[in-house]
């Protein structure tokens, strides 16, 4: 999962920060909290999902308890890939 | 329409006329018809024309008999026949027909009050070479552009920043509390301009100069105390509202066709301009050319509700097509002419449909602009209404689905789940407590493009406050006026200027000689808008209220059915679309954004390459991109090599727009 955590990281700051150096962002930070996330933002976080995870993420998992930070990431993350496998 | 330019000597000392040539050369575009120079012992005035009104006279710089005063006009005084008829029987005779010598016996009568007269859109300049006073003046509402700066020896003006820096020694520097600002409001806060020490006359302003005293007043300023007043008062005035706003519609359409050359209209598929039409059509006399753009991308096309309203009205119509290559190919030119970075690329399609009027011979457009500014169209009324209603109740489920009816053009919006779309317009408790309550949430997703500014620009910004900036222009009365005439007034104060009314409107359309005019900010309309009952202008979520009222029976009935839909074009993707573009490639380069410095590289390229690779669909960073880009090529064209503009010829010869 340690890595999971590093590739979802990764993507957050490349596509949402854009590279820039991101000390402050912690693993619970909340995506809307800190404004990371817009409504497109969603979006573009469930096709990286669903595309490298290779998991079908269905509308009622579109929620801030699944997607709104890296903890909450990496938490449903687990529970999609252990469902799959 | 014109161009107006102009240097007043602190010292008695008569100016170059070679530097007023210049000046009035680089804005030729305003006034291809006509130029003219004029010089005393210390002032220098220069005119180049767009013939309107009275073709055979009206040149300018215009003089009285014994030339004691001068003036320059850019702009139209639509009630110059009635002034002048006034002016007549108080005994003041009159050697041409033109609303210039109108303005010229007004100031004679009145002096600087003259203003208070004049209905109309303009910037002007008279020069009372007895008081020695150069008095400057703008329209109400900011149509018309007007900059000035003041130099080690002079005062210098003109209707563009470009006419300003053909003086040799004017500075040209990016000022980043300005780029600070568009990067928040889309707009800086007059009398601020993206360049440092050149100034904008606000809208509604005179000034005056005499010797090295400078002093700006303010004639006129929108104010909703009375509307505010009116909260909650009977219905039973609908009826008689509607009725006495349909006449002034009517009048003000009619004023506004005063011209000597014919007059066309802009159709965009909306309520606003087909209503503008149906006045036209059915209470003048005036035959009517209409013209549109299209878009190849459906998400932005509104060609089937424009054939529905030319249909409709039985006008003569023509449209121009436009697509992704198209705007990125003529943006470089846009970006010369709005003279400031922009947001989105909105104004890029409305230069190339300039282009296509000016074609047809057209010199005069009317449009409507203003109505939703005026009448309450916006969505952002409208979800303001809906977070305040729903930070009544923090704990409904059910408030929040209402903002489902926002934004039907988004679809990424659309798609969302309640959890998301309740946290999106979730409502924090300092907000209610904000005068800027409506704008927060589009101040703040736009103030996230700042992440892309240089560590220098960061530390050059980090200690300015812009809303402060804001506050500090706002009028007496504002924080006791009613919500929704609060949020009003925030877009027709400073966005309607600051980006509609010129980087949308005169800028892109003066570009090819073409004169706007807009019956919705007719100065009486306005206070008759700002002096009614909010609920009338936005009826629980029915916006434009009183305005569909009127327009009822006159529009086709799908227009007045169909949701709202801003006009808006594709951004970011224009720039990745087709084959690549030269100065896109050179300007977003790590190089090249390290040399001008006000971009961090890094951050750019890595935009850049979300945008390659097509997964860059949000607004930020569209906005983020278009704000980049436009930035990029204000440096690139004003501070770096101006006048050079290699980038522009690129459009020349590049694709014409398809006319069909």
């Amino acid at each position: 999962m340690q890595n999971i955590e590093q590739e979802l990281r990764q993507f957050v700051v490349d596509n949402f920060l854009f590279g820039q150096p991101n000390g402050h962002l912690s693993s619970s930070d909340s995506f809307l909290d800190k404004g990371i996330i817009d409504s497109t933002g969603v979006l573009e976080l469930v096709v990286f999902l669903e595309e490298t995870y290779r998991i079908k993420i269905q509308d009622r998992e579109l929620v801030p308890d699944n997607l709104d930070s890296i903890n909450n990431l990496v938490r449903f993350l687990e529970r999609k890939l252990q469902h799959t496998s | 329409m014109c161009g107006i330019a102009g240097i007043l000597n602190f010292s008695e000392k008569r100016v170059d006329p070679v530097l007023l040539v210049r000046m009035v050369e680089r804005i030729r575009h305003r006034g291809p018809d006509d130029f003219g120079i004029y010089t005393d012992k210390r002032a220098g005035l220069a005119h180049t024309r767009l013939s309107i009104i009275d073709l055979g006279a009206g040149q300018q710089p215009m003089h009285n008999e014994d030339k004691s005063l001068s003036i320059i006009f850019n702009g139209e005084i639509f009630n110059y026949v009635e002034l002048r008829k006034d002016l007549v029987r108080k005994g003041r005779s009159f050697r041409t027909r033109s609303d210039t010598e109108v303005i010229l016996r007004l100031y004679e009568e009145k002096g600087e009050q003259c203003v208070q007269d004049l209905n109309g859109q303009w910037a002007f300049a008279i020069w009372d070479s007895k008081r020695e006073r150069l008095f400057l003046s703008r329209d109400r509402l900011g149509v018309r552009p007007l900059f000035y700066t003041v130099t080690e020896d002079a005062f210098v003006f003109g209707s563009e920043i470009k006419s300003i820096f053909a003086i040799p020694n004017v500075s040209r520097e990016i000022d980043p509390i300005a780029l600070d600002q568009i990067f928040t409001f889309w707009v800086s806060i007059p009398p601020r301009t993206i360049f440092k020490n050149i100034l904008e006359l606000p809208p509604g302003h005179s000034l005056t100069v005499h010797r090295k005293q400078i002093a700006a007043q303010q004639y006129w300023r929108l104010d909703y105390a009375e509307g505010s007043k009116n909260v909650g008062s009977a219905a039973a005035h609908e009826e008689q509202y509607a009725g006495e706003l349909l006449d002034l519609l009517v009048d003000a359409t009619r004023i506004r066709l005063r011209s000597d050359v014919p007059v066309g209209a802009y159709v965009s598929g909306g309520l606003d301009s087909s209503f503008v039409t149906a006045l036209v059509k059915k209470f003048t006399e005036t035959p009517l050319r209409t013209f549109s753009v299209t878009f190849d991308d459906a998400e932005f096309d509104e060609g089937s509700y424009q054939n529905e309203v030319t249909h409709f009205l039985e006008t003569d119509h023509q449209e121009v097509r436009c697509s992704c290559e198209d705007i990125g190919s003529v943006f470089p030119a846009v970006i010369w002419h709005t003279e400031r970075p922009i947001l989105r690329t909105a104004p890029a399609p409305l230069y190339i449909l300039s282009e296509l009027v000016r074609a047809h011979g057209y010199k005069v457009v009317l449009t409507g602009e203003g109505a939703d500014e005026m009448f309450g169209g916006y969505d952002i009324f409208k979800e303001a209404k809906i977070r305040r209603f729903c930070a009544a109740h923090p704990q409904s489920t059910t408030r929040p689905l209402l903002f489902r009816r926002l934004y039907p053009y988004q679809p990424y919006l659309q798609g969302q789940s309640d959890a998301y779309l309740r946290a999106f317009f979730h409502v924090r408790p300092h907000e209610l407590k904000s005068e800027f309550f409506s704008h927060l949430p589009r101040w703040e997703l736009t103030s996230k493009l700042k992440m892309f500014f240089s560590e220098d620009i960061k530390s050059q910004v980090r200690s300015h406050d812009g809303y402060a900036d804001l506050r500090s222009t706002l009028p007496p009365g504002y924080s006791a006026w009613d919500a929704f005439c609060r949020a009003q007034y925030l877009e027709a104060a400073y966005l309607l200027p600051g980006y509609i009314l010129s980087s949308q409107g005169d800028r892109v359309a003066m570009a090819h000689s073409v004169e706007g005019r807009f019956p919705f900010l007719d100065y009486r309309v306005a206070e008759f808008a700002a002096g009614i009952p909010p609920y009338l202008k936005m009826k629980v979520l029915n916006e434009k209220y009183l305005l569909k009222r009127c327009a009822n029976g006159l529009v086709p009935p799908s227009v007045m059915k169909r949701p709202k839909q801003p006009y808006r074009a594709p951004d970011g993707k224009s720039f990745f679309h087709g084959p690549p573009l030269e100065y896109v490639d050179a300007l977003l380069s790590s190089d090249r954004i390290q040399q001008d410095g006000l971009f961090d590289s890094l951050a750019v390229k890595s935009l850049v390459q979300k945008f390659r690779q097509g997964r860059a669909i949000g607004v930020r960073d569209n906005m983020a991109l278009v704000g980049i880009l436009s930035t990029q090529l204000v440096v690139e064209q004003f501070v770096r090599n101006f006048g050079d503009r290699p980038f522009y010829a690129e459009h020349r010869a590049g694709t014409a727009p398809v006319c069909r």
